[in-house]
């Protein structure tokens, strides 16, 4: 049975996908779980499509190589959809999850997934970052809408994780937008 | 008692942290990519006051190495870190920092060596230093970059041997990626790795001694003699460090670490990230029946070539996967690969060789190339024959 769960992550250098793909991996330290989160490095330019890795498992993982098939990808800048085939390797009945403000079957159709087996998910991860942080930093928030989809790790301890790690250095109404950021993509998240 | 607490660590990260908690009297470096995180982390701890070590930031590598050397004569306990083509820039100082019988230890977080330029993943870079006389001992995980550099002090200083020690992790690989570290309590590696106090120094002025001297056909060659005999030496401090560290931290270490060997008929050698990936694929082809074992090779120099010979009885062939070509070798195959033949020949072994050249610049290793290896290493041993002595995987032709 397989154990191991694998998500990529899609943006563009600078917006914080790779910070994202470890704190994911740090919460799942925080339940017990095995962990591995990676970056794809090539010519490091602000604003290039550039793509990050994570892998979570119940046993300790031990391979080291690109993951090419996972099952979940997430999208953190919108205008990559067209740009890049975000869906390429996605498991038939993977998740894809994406921030934009567009519904789900804007996304399907977009990407032409209408009537396939995979689930679309759609966070406006950008306003709600824009409204909590003031910033346009969403890829951190992107973990409340993986959490919701599939469970890998509890909302509340990743929530800490981020109380902790950001209050170390933040102010602490800082922390807590973040802390609302992520809460309000875990709830706002819509599939379809 | 040790403390270990788990963290979530790029594998530079978990090397700079076992640097921290050894708190060297120097270190001095020079930052190239993807070795940067370590003595940019180490920089920090400097100036955060989080250790006591004289952090010469130098010029190059070159200088990096010249300041190691100067230091270690002085009697101090010395780090630093590089890769790629850093380390190729030290390469007049590596032989001089083995020969003078400093007990440094580098981390080199491997890369593939220009050109073309790259920044990923290869051993082209250590393998280019393999005979300038230090110990090299090669790191799978962070978590094994950790445990290897604070052994690698132990290995280093130890009075029998007095070398330098290089410890490797893959670029990228494991270098930038995040895993699960278990790290020691500091105090428990300073108690491991204990004070040191060199028997010669530079700085021991009631006691002059002279470093770097002049040395001609009267007595060079026996100098030369003394140091091989010193590497001779070191595979048993390496055993008993990485055992003693076992009893310690619950993680031993021996030259090689066999894995699903007992019965094996073929096997694969792999150094570093790769074994990992090796074992997975191994661990599937056995639950099919498949009679196939790993040898993960940890050290490097000094080769433990009868060892091996000895761990591959019985065996009927075995493939090795080396992630660098030693330009203009027998059909250009890689360095581990040359070694375990004359290891093989030497102990009058007939089991069956061959050779993979993989990963060169990062390119990725997936299960699918494993599992050719081994589908084409059953057809050696099945056949005795071999049809193909080097090969390359993952390459388009």
């Amino acid at each position: 049975m397989a154990t191991m769960t694998e998500i990529r992550w899609h943006g563009r250098a600078g917006q914080g996908i790779v910070t994202a793909s470890e704190l994911l991996a740090e919460a799942a330290l925080k339940e017990g779980k095995f962990f591995q989160a990676f970056p794809e490095y090539g010519p490091e330019r602000m604003g290039a499509p550039i793509k990050a890795y994570t892998r979570i498992s119940s046993e300790p993982i031990e391979v080291h190589y690109q993951i090419l098939n996972p099952e979940i990808v997430v999208v953190v800048n919108p205008n990559l959809l067209g740009v890049i085939d975000v869906t390429e390797g996605l498991a038939e009945d993977g998740i894809l999850i994406v921030n934009s403000p567009d519904t789900p079957e804007d996304i399907r159709s977009k990407l032409g997934l209408s009537g396939k087996k995979v689930r679309v998910l759609v966070v406006d991860a950008t306003r709600i970052a824009l409204e909590t942080i003031r910033r346009d930093i969403p890829a951190t928030l992107m973990i409340g809408a993986v959490i919701r989809a599939t469970g890998l790790v509890r909302v509340e301890n990743t929530l800490h994780l981020v109380e902790e790690k950001l209050g170390a250095k933040l102010r602490a109404e800082v922390v807590q937008s973040n802390v609302t950021a992520l809460r309000r993509a875990h709830e706002e998240v819509k599939e379809g | 008692m040790v403390v270990s607490t788990k963290r979530a660590l790029e594998g530079a990260h978990a090397s700079a942290h076992a640097m921290r908690q050894i708190n060297p009297d120097v270190v001095a470096a020079y930052p190239i990519t993807p070795q940067t995180a370590i003595v940019q982390t180490y920089s920090q701890y400097v100036a955060d006051g989080e250790v006591d070590t004289e952090f010469i930031a130098v010029e190059s590598e070159h200088a990096a190495m010249s300041a190691c050397i100067g230091a270690a004569a002085a009697g101090g306990r010395v780090m630093t870190a590089t890769a790629a083509n850093g380390l190729a820039l030290m390469w007049e100082e590596l032989y001089i920092a083995a020969s003078m019988r400093m007990p440094i230890v580098m981390s080199c977080v491997n890369r593939a060596l220009s050109a073309p330029l790259n920044i990923h993943c290869d051993h082209s870079d250590s393998m280019g230093a393999r005979d300038a006389g230090w110990i090299h001992i090669f790191s799978e995980t962070g978590q094994e970059a950790y445990d290897n550099t604070i052994q690698a002090v132990r290995i280093a200083e130890h009075p029998d041997l007095l070398l330098p020690v290089m410890v490797m992790q893959d670029g990228f690989i494991t270098g930038h990626a995040v895993e699960l570290v278990e790290v020691a309590d500091d105090a428990s590696v300073q108690r491991f790795i204990g004070s040191y106090s060199p028997a010669h120094s530079l700085l021991d002025i009631d006691h002059p001694t002279t470093f770097g001297a002049w040395d001609l056909y009267d007595y060079y060659f026996e100098h030369k003699r003394q140091q091989t005999d010193a590497l001779s030496k070191a595979m048993k401090v390496i055993l008993e460090v990485g055992q003693e560290f076992g009893r310690e931290f619950g993680r031993p270490y021996g030259a090689f670490e066999p894995y699903a060997m007992d019965d094996a008929e073929i096997a694969v050698i792999v150094l570093s990230s790769t074994a990992g990936t090796c074992r997975t694929v191994i661990r599937e082809l056995r639950q099919k029946g498949l009679k196939v074992g790993l040898l993960k090779l940890r050290v490097f120099r000094p080769f433990p070539a009868a060892e091996l010979a000895e761990a591959l009885k019985g065996v009927k062939a075995v493939a090795v996967l080396d992630r660098s070509i030693s330009f203009g070798s027998m059909q250009g195959s890689g360095p581990v690969f040359l070694e375990l033949c004359a290891a093989l020949y030497a102990a009058g072994s007939k089991t069956k060789a061959i050779n993979y050249i993989y990963g060169l610049g990062g390119r990725d290793v997936l299960p699918v190339d494993v599992e050719r290896v081994i589908h084409e290493l059953k057809q050696v041993a099945d056949s005795g024959e071999v049809t193909s002595l080097v090969s390359y995987l993952g390459l388009r032709e």
